[in-house]
């Protein structure tokens, strides 16, 4: 009874925090990914991410197997965007074995790898709306330009999603001028679409308030976690591994790196936008010079193609990076001169990327919480390769 | 600028895009779902799932000798090869078993590319559901059979590369041949 008096005066209410299991099986979690959420009210006092509930022992199955056979596993890590996996772990090897890739198999890399690039940013939007809870609506205009895209994919590679197009030394197929047309086409389209998306969003009033300070990642904090892709560049620091490590033929092209100031959600929204353009201008570039005819896949790996066993890299080690959509995405792979890699280890964007989560959510509400985690683009299947 | 103003933007292209889904075709931003079962897509050519045989004129006849690299390249160890052997005990070039199952394999196309006889091919074939996994799932070899026909209708471009292929190795063999029983005859 005593208790029950006191309770009117809030000083003398004796309040406990409550722990939360959110996830593994909620649908904003984007996949199997648990958070052990410990809030004070609404407020977020302490989040633990628990992760490896799609585990799938990637790094110990690649090195059972020919390293030509692992290019189909790595399209399963970030299923989004198979064909930036792909070429990570081919520009790995070819370090390693010291191939040189031909000049057309260069180019057409680069436009898949950018087109890649719009098509995880338009559906990373959509998806965080979706979890703004602006329910499916923005999704699927993000899904429509997608569609075209991954209409090219399958066209090109023969799959929609698990394209498994890089070889060692080039890629797999030819690339037909009509399809290389319908690029330009998107490309031409694209812009329009990027208009009507922004003006849909950029400026809304709710997006903003629900957006705009919220989850906030300092600069010295994002570096010292080692975040990279759109995440680290919202939070203002320049660095791009397409500039950094000029990797493939990234330095012909001209583009500039578009830079956030806050690193809240909303700065991580609009450097994904302002990427998309970016991207538009190197596939602009990539598609005008384009060389109309030539190898696909380097003299010295062509055999390799048809007895993929046969194909032993030198004594060695090697690590090859790209700026994938979400980040950088490193291959580093250790060769004893056998068929199979000694050791092959993916560092994963998503991954790493994840760990910052706590510091962003403290003091925040649980509905932001599903935000950030929106607005951090993890794809459950790299987390836990 | 007034507040408001945003969401009332935001609502007035969703409006339009609702209209157009219904007026425009889906190059100008209409839908562009089709109703599946009776309506399909055109498929494209180089479209791959899940591998099967390919025979010349009739089953008998499959390009498969059993040399097992497809088994043993394929990723994730799907394809099970048992070879024929005849009465003596002599092994044939053909297989008594060929058996993928479905349930493991990822349609990565390795098998296609690594089989040095062009026996293997990626079909479009996609409608495989069934009941249970053990009758519907695991293909054994007289499923996994179809016709070189077949496989030029589905993929006209890669079929007629290879059957030129074929044949040009075909003739530069009997030409060696004719000319190692040439050499021979003087004798
Ligand atoms: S399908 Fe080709 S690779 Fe496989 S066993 Fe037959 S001939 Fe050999
Ligand atoms: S498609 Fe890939 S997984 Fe399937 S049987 Fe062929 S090699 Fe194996």
């Amino acid at each position: 009874m005593e208790k029950i008096f006191s309770a009117r005066d809030p000083s003398a209410l004796n309040t406990e925090t409550l722990e939360i299991n959110f996830g593994p099986q909620h649908p904003s979690t984007h996949g199997v990914f648990r958070m052990n959420i410990v809030c004070d009210g609404e407020t977020v006092v302490s989040l633990k991410p628990v992760m490896g509930y799609l585990h799938r022992n990637h790094e110990q199955i690649a090195e059972n197997m020919s390293y030509a056979a692992s290019m189909p596993y790595t399209d399963r890590l970030d299923y989004f965007n198979s064909m930036s996996n792909n070429f990570g772990y081919s520009l790995a090897v070819e370090k390693l074995a010291n191939i040189e890739v031909p000049e057309r198999a260069q180019y057409i890399r680069v436009i898949m790898a950018e087109l890649t690039r719009l098509v995880n940013h338009v559906s990373v939007i959509g998806f965080l709306l979706n979890d703004l809870g602006a329910f499916f609506t923005p999704v699927l205009y993000a899904f429509r330009e997608r569609e075209k895209i991954l209409d090219i994919f399958e066209e090109v590679s023969g799959a929609r999603m698990m394209c498994n197009y890089f070889r060692f030394g080039g890629v797999k197929y030819e690339i037909q001028p009509h399809i290389l047309q319908r690029i330009k086409e998107i490309v031409k389209k694209f812009p329009k679409f990027l208009e009507e998306f922004e003006a849909l969003l950029s400026k809304n009033e709710i997006l903003c308030m629900r957006c705009q300070n919220v989850g906030v990642l300092p600069k010295e904090l994002a570096v010292s976690a080692s975040i990279t892709g759109p995440m680290l560049r919202a939070s203002g620091v320049d660095y791009d591994i397409r500039k950094v490590d000029k990797y493939s033929i990234y330095g012909r092209f001209k583009f500039r790196i578009p830079l956030g100031e806050k690193g809240d959600v909303y700065d991580r929204y609009y450097v994904r936008i302002l990427e998309m353009h970016e991207s538009l201008k190197i596939l602009d570039q990539a598609l005008k010079d384009i060389p109309a005819t030539g190898e696909l896949v380097s003299k010295k790996m062509a055999p390799f193609l048809k007895s993929p066993r046969n194909f032993k890299p030198p004594v060695g080690e090697a690590y090859g990076r790209v700026e994938a959509p979400k980040g950088e995405l490193g291959f580093y792979v250790v060769s004893d001169g056998t068929p199979q890699p000694w050791r092959y280890h993916v560092r994963a964007p998503s991954f790493i990327n994840l760990t910052i989560l706590e510091d962003m959510c403290l003091g925040h509400k649980i509905a932001d919480v599903i935000v950030i985690l929106g607005s951090v683009d993890i794809v459950l299947g790299e987390v836990d390769h | 600028m007034i507040f408001g103003s945003g969401v009332l933007r935001s609502m007035l292209i969703t409006l339009k895009n609702f209209f157009t889904s219904y007026f425009k075709g889906p190059e100008e931003g209409g839908i562009f779902t089709v109703e599946y079962p009776e309506t399909r897509l055109p498929e494209k050519e180089r479209f791959r799932n899940f591998p099967f045989l390919v025979y010349d004129r009739n089953p008998e006849n499959l390009r498969c000798v059993a040399c097992d690299i497809c088994a043993k390249e394929c990723p994730p160890k799907c394809i099970y090869i048992v070879r024929e052997f005849d009465k003596e005990g002599r092994p044939l070039k053909r297989p008594a078993v060929f058996d993928i199952d479905f349930t493991v394999c990822m349609n990565c196309g390795i098998c296609e590319e690594a089989c040095p006889f062009d026996a293997i091919y990626m079909d479009h074939e996609f409608e495989i559901a069934g009941p249970e996994r053990q009758s519907r799932l695991l293909y054994h070899k007289d499923d996994l059979l179809k016709s070189n026909e077949y496989f030029h209708k589905i993929r006209p471009t890669d079929a007629t590369a290879i059957d030129q292929q074929r044949r040009e190795a075909e003739e530069k063999k009997k030409a060696a041949a004719e000319a190692a029983a040439k050499a021979k005859q003087p004798d």
